[in-house]
């Protein structure tokens, strides 16, 4: 057996985890060491006792985002690759439609955000729309881009065997566009996160809500800085997760013969 | 221009009866792209059945652009291309079969091996266990049938140049189109393809469109050779190869070889001087 320093999983993981834990140690010590006051800046060990005495609230509002983030990431992806597959149909289409996407996607979400929050009754819809918005683009875009990326040599081939439309979209469009496709999902994941969490806000200060980013704002109000701290914590798990959830998909699909993909032979 | 009538071939012609039906004709067809270059001057060619024709020529003299003409990939700005003196409509049904060898492996690089080689077959719609089969045998033919489960990635240059050769034989083609298969190998791996390539075509005996750039490629395989000049790219000479079949090694090294090289040499070397005249042909 290959010692636990030794191993590819710890050289891959281990430098990072052991910065983090130096830096932690870094933090706790200079908060007790100068006395800071936990309202400048908490300690630690002070953000860590607020999940184990708010545990429950917190979790709720994270699977709360998440729930929002989930449902708006799934949106932007199917109505992004229809949006696609249209774009693809022609060059008239797309030309027509293009600029308005891209609207779309300049245009910032927390201007947006009070307006769609007012128009749709339920807040929860609201909040999955406004995310859908932010994370849409990159999912239209690189699988437009993908959908056109085709081998010219292997368009030929199929030419030259009378493939029909059908067969020249499933054979060698789609897979094709797959690996612009999975970069353009990965971006747009965390862009839903981001997307939930500012819609969040816009409806917290509206007085409606529920999810870290209102938690957030509520500690703030009550200057309960370590919880503050804690849901701030949970927001970036939460797009860690997402990423790497992301990137084990892409491998899933793609890791036995895309570039990206390679691994080093071991 | 008449058009060439059925080739008379050279005396050890394969095959049992003489080669009669042209598989492929260009009929005074020329080339003008949309930008106004010429491609191809009028020009008139007939490949027989049981022919390997190779065609040679300086770069920019339209070998590429005849050999997509003749798998319709491109269209005759005039003039006309017929395939078993018919039009393309009929190609892919049973005897009629017509397939391309890229100048590189142009392979999918999502699909094994196997499944490369199996693309023809699936868009034909040849069910499975039959296509399985041939499959497996157009793998062996090429020797990778032990890389079947491999992807194009894991395979080397030669190898995957092979099973894009493995591609394009699993239909069984009546006429098979090559543009530099073997251009980007080196010379030991080509000249064991090319050894290979005459071997297999003795058995099969398709007719054979072969683009190159070697003197020694076009003398080993062919029957004939058309050497084509550029600036309107035309056909410059043909040149008939009488040498038996098949060959091999001895072949390569044999005094009719080199008489071969040696003319064929000389033949480009007229072509090339007289390429880059403009319409002087
Ligand atoms: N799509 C195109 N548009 C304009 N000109 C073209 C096009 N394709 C080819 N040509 C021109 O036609 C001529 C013949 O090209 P082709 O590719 O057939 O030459 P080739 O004999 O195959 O050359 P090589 O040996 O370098 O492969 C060249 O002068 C080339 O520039
Ligand atoms: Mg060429």
């Amino acid at each position: 057996m290959t010692p636990l320093v030794q191993s590819a999983r710890f050289r891959e993981v281990g430098p990072p985890v052991l910065t983090g834990l130096v830096l932690l140690g870094l933090w706790e010590g200079t908060c007790r060491l100068f006395g800071i006051p936990e309202f400048l800046l908490p300690a630690p060990s002070a953000v860590a006792r607020v999940f184990a005495t708010d545990a429950p609230t917190l979790l709720r509002a994270l699977l709360s985002t998440l729930e929002v983030t989930v449902m708006a990431f799934g949106l932007a992806a199917v109505v992004g690759t229809l949006v696609a597959f249209v774009f693809v149909q022609s060059r008239a289409v797309e030309r027509s439609l293009f600029p308005y996407a891209v609207m779309l996607q300049v245009t910032p979400v927390v201007a947006i955000a009070p307006l769609i929050i007012i128009l749709v009754k339920d807040t929860r819809l609201a909040l999955v729309a406004c995310a859908a918005l932010v994370a849409l683009f990159p999912v239209i875009s690189n699988t437009t881009l993908g959908l056109r990326t085709v081998d010219p040599g292997l368009a030929n081939l199929f030419a030259l065997h009378k493939a029909g439309p059908l067969q020249t979209l499933v054979r060698l469009r789609i897979p094709s566009a797959l690996p612009l496709f999975f970069a353009g999902l990965r971006i747009s994941s965390g862009l839903a996160l981001i997307g939930a969490v500012v819609a969040e806000f816009v409806a917290g200060t509206g007085g409606t809500g529920s999810g870290l980013a209102y938690e957030i704002l509520q500690s703030g109000f009550q200057l309960d800085i370590p919880r503050m701290f804690a849901a701030l914590f949970l927001i970036t798990a939460a797009g860690v997760a997402l990423f790497l959830i992301m990137a084990g998909l892409t491998r899933l699909a793609l890791g036995d013969w895309h570039e990206s993909e390679r691994r080093p032979e071991r | 221009m008449p058009v060439r009538a059925a080739h008379a071939g050279p005396a050890d012609r394969p095959g049992d009866a003489p080669p009669g039906a042209p598989a492929v004709e260009i009929l005074s067809a020329d080339k003008v792209f949309a930008n106004g270059a010429r491609g191809l001057a009028p020009l008139s060619l007939a490949v027989g059945e049981g022919e390997f024709v190779s065609l040679i020529g300086p770069s920019g003299c339209g070998k590429s652009t005849l050999l997509s003409l003749m798998a319709n990939l491109q269209q005759p700005t005039d003039g006309r291309v017929l395939w078993w003196r018919g039009g393309f409509d009929a190609v892919g049904r049973e005897g009629r079969r017509l397939s391309l060898v890229f100048q590189d492996a142009t392979l999918m690089p999502w699909a094994r091996i196997a499944a490369n080689v199996r693309l023809p077959l699936d868009l034909a719609g040849v069910p499975t266990p039959q296509a399985d089969a041939r499959v497996a045998e157009a793998l062996a033919l090429v020797g990778l049938a032990d890389r079947a489960r491999h992807y194009p990635r894991q395979l080397s240059g030669g190898m995957r140049m092979r099973a894009s050769i493995a591609r394009a034989l699993v239909t069984e083609p009546n006429l098979l189109l090559m543009d530099e298969p073997f251009g980007a190998l080196d010379e030991f791996t080509r000249n064991r393809l090319d050894a290979d390539l005459a071997a297999l075509w003795w058995r099969r005996r398709f007719a054979a469109v072969f683009v190159t750039h070697s003197i020694y490629e076009a003398v080993f395989l062919s029957t004939r050779i058309v050497v084509m000049a550029a600036n309107p790219g035309r056909v410059f000479r043909e040149i008939d190869v009488p040498e038996p079949f098949p060959r091999g090694d001895a072949f390569r090294t044999s005094a009719g070889f080199a008489d071969q090289c040696r003319a064929l040499s000389v033949a480009l070397m007229e072509a090339s001087l007289a390429s880059g005249q403009g319409a002087a042909a």
